[in-house]
């Protein structure tokens, strides 16, 4: 623990803020009662999806300390039942603790997921 | 206070306590991550209020955590949050009487949540700017004390206890899933997510992320551009 506040991170947090609230800041104040030229209001619709993608699969599927990639991980087994109850619910809060409980659950119980893998 | 402001503020808070409700496990497990990083709940909460998006604190800490410098951090940061450029895009249409200081304030809160809440109430016509400031709000003040309170409790809080190890995965996944919204999306998400596993294992650092998403999403569009014309003319 360093302290109250270390300045290396309240540096981190001020720049974070910036380019966080400048995205969200400019359009507003640009752009109200103008429209984007079709294709790309097409082609940044496709970007969030494209970037959490980009974000979660590598994060599941590639061994961060071996650079090895592993499709049948405890990280994927949890992730298929966490995704269809994501697309079910569309809850946020609860398909965290849904993934988070699973993911608990398989580490206790390794046996559960070795059955899926190779049963 | 008269019953106008009352209805404005119960009204926003109605349609925002979903978000709250979601924001609260969701920031409690990012206060914990955040101070298993060596965070105090003083920069965890300045973080919190400042930053305000979910995922892209997650990816902050975990980024901390494996010792990344400040500049990929915000770059990355940068990144995932440039799809808010879309949501002001589409929500600027129906702010386009309000005063520019009322402007600042309403960007602060978009948020996926709360864009998804507002922009639905707003295409349905009994919506105004000052109850979606309410709901941009109350989730803000969910996600801050939450994120806090897990700052105080992530001491007692063993590392990867009841799972908390897969609270930023388990978001991540939630948000894929509530992107899905028709068959092109699907195939982005695929695009992206193989060309991110290449791509992550030949560049350096987190710049795969980048080149993936645009190259998935720009094929994307292609696709979509190409199936469109293959149906009109009969294929």
């Amino acid at each position: 623990m360093n302290g109250i506040a270390n300045s290396h991170t309240i540096i981190l947090i001020f720049f974070m803020c910036a380019v966080t609230y400048l995205p969200r800041l400019l359009p507003l104040f640009f752009l109200s009662g103008r429209r984007l030229p079709l294709w790309m209001e097409e082609w940044l619709g496709f970007i969030p999806i494209a970037i959490l993608s980009a974000i979660i699969t590598p994060l599941l599927i590639v061994n961060g300390d071996t650079g090895h990639v592993v499709f049948l991980n405890r990280e994927v087994v949890v992730a298929i039942p966490t995704f269809v109850f994501a697309l079910r619910t569309k809850s946020i809060g609860f398909t965290v603790l849904i993934g988070m409980a699973l993911y608990w659950l398989l580490g206790r119980f390794p046996v559960l997921y070795v059955m899926k893998i190779y049963g | 206070m008269n019953l106008r402001k009352a209805k404005v503020i119960w009204e926003g808070t109605k349609a925002g306590w979903p978000i709250c409700a979601g924001y609260f496990p969701a920031g409690l497990a990012f206060g914990v991550a955040a101070q298993k990083v060596g965070l105090s709940p003083v920069e965890i909460g300045l973080m919190s209020l400042l930053v305000f998006a979910g995922s892209t604190q997650f990816v902050a800490v975990s980024m901390l955590g494996s010792g990344t410098g400040i500049g990929p951090i915000v770059l990355t940061t940068f990144t995932i949050n440039l799809r808010h450029v879309l949501m002001s895009s589409a929500l600027a249409p129906y702010l386009s009487k309000l005063r520019r200081s009322w402007i600042f304030l309403f960007a602060y809160g978009v948020t996926d949540e709360s864009f998804a809440v507002n922009a639905s109430r707003f295409r349905s016509g009994d919506w105004d700017w000052r109850k979606a400031i309410i709901v941009n709000h109350v989730s803000n003040l969910s996600w801050v004390g939450s994120s806090i309170l897990g700052g105080y409790v992530g001491e007692f809080v063993p590392s990867n206890a009841f799972g908390i190890d897969y609270a930023l995965k388990a978001m991540l996944i939630c948000l894929v899933a509530m992107q899905m919204r028709n068959r092109y999306f699907f195939i982005v998400f695929v695009i992206s997510g193989v060309l991110a596993i290449i791509f992550c294992l030949v560049l350096p650092g987190n710049g795969y992320i980048i080149v993936a998403s645009m190259t998935g999403a720009t094929l994307g569009l292609v696709l979509r551009r190409d199936w469109k014309e293959d149906f009109r003319s009969g294929k």
